[in-house]
């Protein structure tokens, strides 16, 4: 045996094996370099990600505020107790402590238990929110038996006078999934827990404007998610604050004057378009929504036959009735079918065919001039006028008027109604027009409808003679909405002002509702009156008695209209009116317009002889509830 | 090669032996050790608790041990090689009845305070009985079928054993170190070829077996491979050590983000960072500047082993110290090439620098016996 040849072959052996193993250990080498040096940004990169977590601050939401700059939405500061488990030890204990000092639902705590054992020790649990500035301070004072509890200070949405405006304004709530459906790139301020948005109403519609720009707050945060460190900060900008053309005191007042009745309230200012009140009654409080309405609330408020929620001043949409009558006129006149001079005589009925159409009135108005007409409210004169024009003549007409489209402002659910014509007819319900349509397209009914905000826009029109465009934002962000100058519709000045003289008739020379004109000779009301079915009296109810829909169950009474606009002879601002199956126009509808009209006129106190002297003395009890009446705090809103 | 040609008079004796130990290595193993402590002193924020600390008195432990082996003659540890690897042996047939289940497989013995990983001890058994058997074997018969057969078998019943636990890594980790010892005993290079044509043809075997019926790996197996061939098809789940791991290591740049200063490590992304992932807690800090230098470390332990081995004229000697150093290499390229992510992660700890007793009392005691075979070397003259 050689020695030699054995340690030979093991040193050859032992060489290829440590060659082998130095190539490893160069492969890792350059792997490793690979890693480190080559792709260093990139893993770099990685690594920052991991650790950098970035916050989102939540801007302040920016505010709305009436014409006069009274605050309608804002901001308030909404107090809440939060509890970190690891610096409270024992969290049961802690919280019994809390409720000696606090008011603190049995709910609340155990929602709040559950939540610090399902999350981490070192996150903070929301205990309660929303309280009062005592009971904070009460829990601040208290700190050093409350191991573990913190005071924390967010912003909620408050509507002031919400119940009044609720309608334009909306409400803000918590974003759904819904909100998020259909978003390319969501604003990532949407993902941030509590974060509201807006829901309906202006604080929907102008919601990119109103909601601002994150903050960001960058922090250093471990793998369990533990903040470590904040490593920057940058503030957000907050939201554009929106200035409306509403003013909150005429609003308040139509609600006010509306009250206990299902009917909505337009105020336009003619000369620039501008909606003064826009009122919805009943109204609602939208501040129940800012935090997720309450399901008992809510099933209250979508099972109300007054229909609380549905803002009827532009999504409820009705026959006009009588109100459509300076329309067809219009249309008569300038299609030269009829001179103003021109009588119809009213026997109380005309014959088409077998069919009988009534007038309101039974007797008859005899001969029925224009003024006549709009100041009675012939409707014979007006079957005949609409059986000259035909259906495609009025709809034009009512469209050139703002009827029948769509007035696109930053409200919700704003309805188009309908104007029909022989097309339409085609279309919808393939069949041809025929003359009793025409004859009920004359005053109003049949398958016409128009919104208030339609019928104060068609007024304004008729006042001005321009195409007066609806206006609800004044001022976004401090700078003002510019106001292009209404175009003049083209109409002959002779008509217009012979329609409006009818309506003059209307409120003050013996017309329909001149019960409710105003006496001031310098505010003259120049109105028209409506009234429009919602049903007829079938034979059997006839048969029964019943003469008059205020008979019916309310449900199936006539709503009452009232359009106008004062004063008369340098027009300011247009009123629609409707009282949702209130009865007839000049009873139930014209006393609210008439009233409101005077509170945009005037301002908040206006004088008693703006009233009719027979009227003065009701508004003046009206005004100053008698004490002696012994319940003074039953009335406690009026002034 | 006979032991009686050795003149007896030439080894060193009493405290003279201290003097001829392979001090380099010490000194290597001790640096190996201060850069864990460091690593595992970061690791935990700047505080010797709760790792360094302990850390540190097992290094001191496991030293003595070393001491302890190298001073024995290296006789006494070649007689002890059969029993040694019964013992192994033998340990490892008990966990299979009584073995503690962790981290899904069975690999622990609880004895007292002591929790004993028989498949570590075994790593080093194969190796010293291989060395031990070759060191009898004539050398001409070393490529004779039945004495190849008879290795191998030695191999594969703690191998097949381990393979049940199931652990992969230990597994392959024996193959390979016996392996060594075979090659480097002077096994016919036919049987070399044929086993890595066979292993391949196994590997591929082995992939095609999954969500059959004769399936050969376990499901956490598979998916391990998957996870390794993919790591963001699962970032959060089985990727997540991999990719956080491979963050760690990229972020560190040319220089590292300084002593105490990795993200990774110190905000917890990086996991098991003061087991097995503390090549990456480094790496991050200390950039790739420290890597290499770590790197380069174990590649010099590596080298004197076998610069120690070639100078061995004793069979025994040589063959066990390019063993532990085959060993020693296999422990660091396996978990190297698993945090870098070179290969599926199969949970194996960087020796001396990874926070754990076993692995590292077992090294220790090998490095032992490899210094024993040093002291008492015959000279080549």
């Amino acid at each position: 045996m050689k020695p030699a040849s054995g340690t030979g072959r093991f040193t050859r052996r032992g060489l290829m094996l440590l060659g082998l193993q130095a190539g490893v250990v160069g492969a890792l080498a350059w792997r490793i370099h690979a890693l480190q040096v080559v792709q260093n940004e990139h893993y770099r990169m990685l690594a920052e990600e991991n650790r950098i977590s970035i916050r989102l601050i939540p801007p302040a939401r920016g505010l709305i505020t009436d014409r006069n700059g009274i605050v309608l939405a804002e901001n308030r500061q909404n107090y809440r107790v939060v509890m970190i488990r690891e610096q409270a030890r024992e969290p049961e204990a802690v919280l019994d402590r809390l409720a000696t000092i606090i008011d603190l639902p049995l709910e609340a705590r155990t929602r709040a238990l559950r939540a610090m054992e399902t999350s981490a020790a070192f996150v903070p649990v929301t205990v309660v929110e929303f309280l009062e500035w005592d009971a904070i301070a009460r829990v601040a004072a208290n700190a050093p038996v409350l191991p573990g509890i913190l005071t924390e200070v967010g912003l909620s949405r408050h509507y002031p006078d919400g119940f009044n405006t609720a309608h334009v304004v909306g409400y803000v709530g918590p974003v759904s999934e819904r909100d998020l459906e259909g978003l390319e790139r969501p604003d990532p301020l949407l993902r941030i827990p509590r974060f509201q948005i807006g829901k309906n109403g202006v604080e929907q519609r102008l919601e990119e404007r109103l909601r601002g720009e994150a903050g960001q707050l960058r922090l250093e945060i471990s793998a369990a998610g533990r903040v470590m460190r904040e490593l920057g900060r940058v503030e957000g900008t907050p939201g554009e604050d929106v200035t409306l053309t509403i003013d909150q005191g005429v609003q308040a007042y139509a609600m006010e004057r509306m009250e206990g009745e299902s009917a909505a309230s337009v105020v336009m200012d003619v000369r620039t378009g501008d909606l003064v009140a826009c009122a919805s009654s009943p109204g609602f409080d939208p501040n129940s929504f800012v935090f997720g309405i309450r399901s008992g609330e809510w099933n209250r408020l979508l099972n109300d036959e007054y229909r609380p929620l549905s803002n009827k001043t532009v999504s409820g949409t009705y026959p006009p009735g009588s109100t459509f009558k300076m329309v067809v006129a219009l249309a008569a006149l300038e299609a030269g079918l009829v001179r103003p001079g021109d009588t119809v005589s009213c026997g109380g009925h005309t014959n088409l065919g077998s069919h009988r159409f009534h007038c309101w009135r039974r007797g008859g108005h005899g001969r029925v001039d224009l003024r006549r007409s709009i100041a009675q409210s012939c409707d014979i004169y007006y079957y005949e006028m609409a059986r000259r024009v035909g259906p495609d003549g009025i709809a034009a007409m009512a469209r050139r008027l703002g009827l029948g489209v769509r007035h696109d402002l930053p409200m919700s659910a704003i309805a188009e109604g309908l104007m029909p014509d022989r097309a339409w007819k085609r279309a919808a319900r393939n069949e041809s027009w025929t003359t009793g349509d025409s004859y009920n397209y004359g005053i109003g009914q049949g398958f016409s409808l128009a919104s208030p905000l339609q019928l104060a826009v068609m007024t304004a029109r008729i006042a001005t003679g321009r195409a007066v465009k609806p206006r609800l934002v004044r001022a976004i962000g401090g700078a003002d909405v510019p106001l292009a100058p209404a175009e003049d519709l083209g109409l002959n000045p002779d008509w217009l002002h012979r329609v409006r003289d009818g309506m003059y008739a209307v409120s003050n020379d013996g017309g329909t509702a001149s019960r409710s004109r105003i006496a001031d000779p310098a505010n003259l009301l120049a109105g028209k009156t409506g009234t429009s079915q919602v049903r007829r009296i079938t034979a059997a109810e006839r048969a029964a008695g019943i003469r008059s829909t205020d008979q019916l169950p309310w449900a199936l009474r006539n709503h009452a209209l009232f359009v106008a606009y004062a004063p008369y002879d340098r027009p300011r601002f247009a009123i629609a009116t409707v009282v949702e199956h209130g009865g007839g126009g000049s009873a139930a509808a014209a006393p609210i317009a008439r009233d409101i009209m005077i509170r945009a006129l005037y301002g908040p106190e206006p004088p008693l002889e703006a009233w009719p002297p027979e009227q003065r003395e009701e508004i003046e009890r009206r005004r100053n509830p008698a004490p002696e009446a012994g319940q003074p705090e039953d009335t406690p809103d009026r002034t | 090669m006979s032991i009686a040609a050795t003149p007896a008079g030439r080894l060193p004796q009493g405290m003279t032996k201290l003097l001829a130990l392979h001090w380099p290595i010490i000194l290597l193993l001790v640096a190996l050790a201060g850069i864990g402590w460091l690593a595992l002193y970061s690791a935990a924020g700047g505080s010797l608790e709760p790792w360094a600390g302990r850390q540190m008195i097992r290094f001191g432990f496991g030293l003595a041990v070393l001491f302890a082996v190298a001073m024995v003659p290296i006789r006494f540890w070649q007689r002890l090689a059969p029993v040694a690897y019964l013992a192994s042996l033998a340990l490892l047939v008990l966990v299979e009845f009584i073995g503690e289940v962790g981290m899904g497989a069975q690999r622990w013995i609880e004895v007292g305070p002591l929790t004993l990983q028989p498949s570590e001890l075994m790593k080093i058994a194969v190796v010293w009985a291989l060395a031990a058997f070759y060191a009898r074997l004539p050398v001409e018969k070393v490529s004779h079928p039945f004495w190849v057969l008879l290795a191998l078998l030695l191999i594969l019943a703690p191998t097949a054993l381990v393979l049940k636990q199931p652990d992969l890594g230990t597994s392959i980790m024996l193959l390979a170190g016996g392996g060594a010892v075979m090659f480097a005993a002077g096994v016919s290079l036919w049987y070399f070829l044929a086993a890595g044509t066979g292993g391949i043809g196994l590997v591929a075997i082995v992939l095609k077996s999954e969500g059959t019926t004769w399936q050969l790996l376990e499901d956490y197996q598979f998916r391990r491979i998957h996870t390794f061939l993919d790591p963001s098809s699962d970032p959060l789940g089985a990727g997540y050590h991999i990719t956080q791991a491979t963050i760690a290591m990229g972020s560190g740049g040319w220089s590292g983000r300084g002593f105490m200063q990795g993200t990774q490590s110190r905000l917890n992304f990086l996991p098991e960072k003061h087991t097995d992932f503390v090549f990456t807690t480094l790496a991050e800090e200390f950039g790739f500047t420290g890597s290499l230098t770590l790197l380069g470390l174990f590649a010099l332990v590596v080298i004197f082993c076998w610069l120690s081995a070639m100078s061995n004229r004793d069979r025994f000697g040589a063959l066990l110290t390019g063993g532990v150093g085959t060993t020693f290499f296999l422990f660091v390229a396996v978990n190297i090439a698993m945090v870098t992510g070179l290969i599926p992660v199969v949970g194996a700890p960087l020796p001396f620098v990874s926070y754990g007793g076993s692995s590292m009392l077992v090294l220790l005691g090998a490095f032992g016996l490899m210094q024993s075979a040093h002291v008492h070397r015959p000279r080549r003259r």
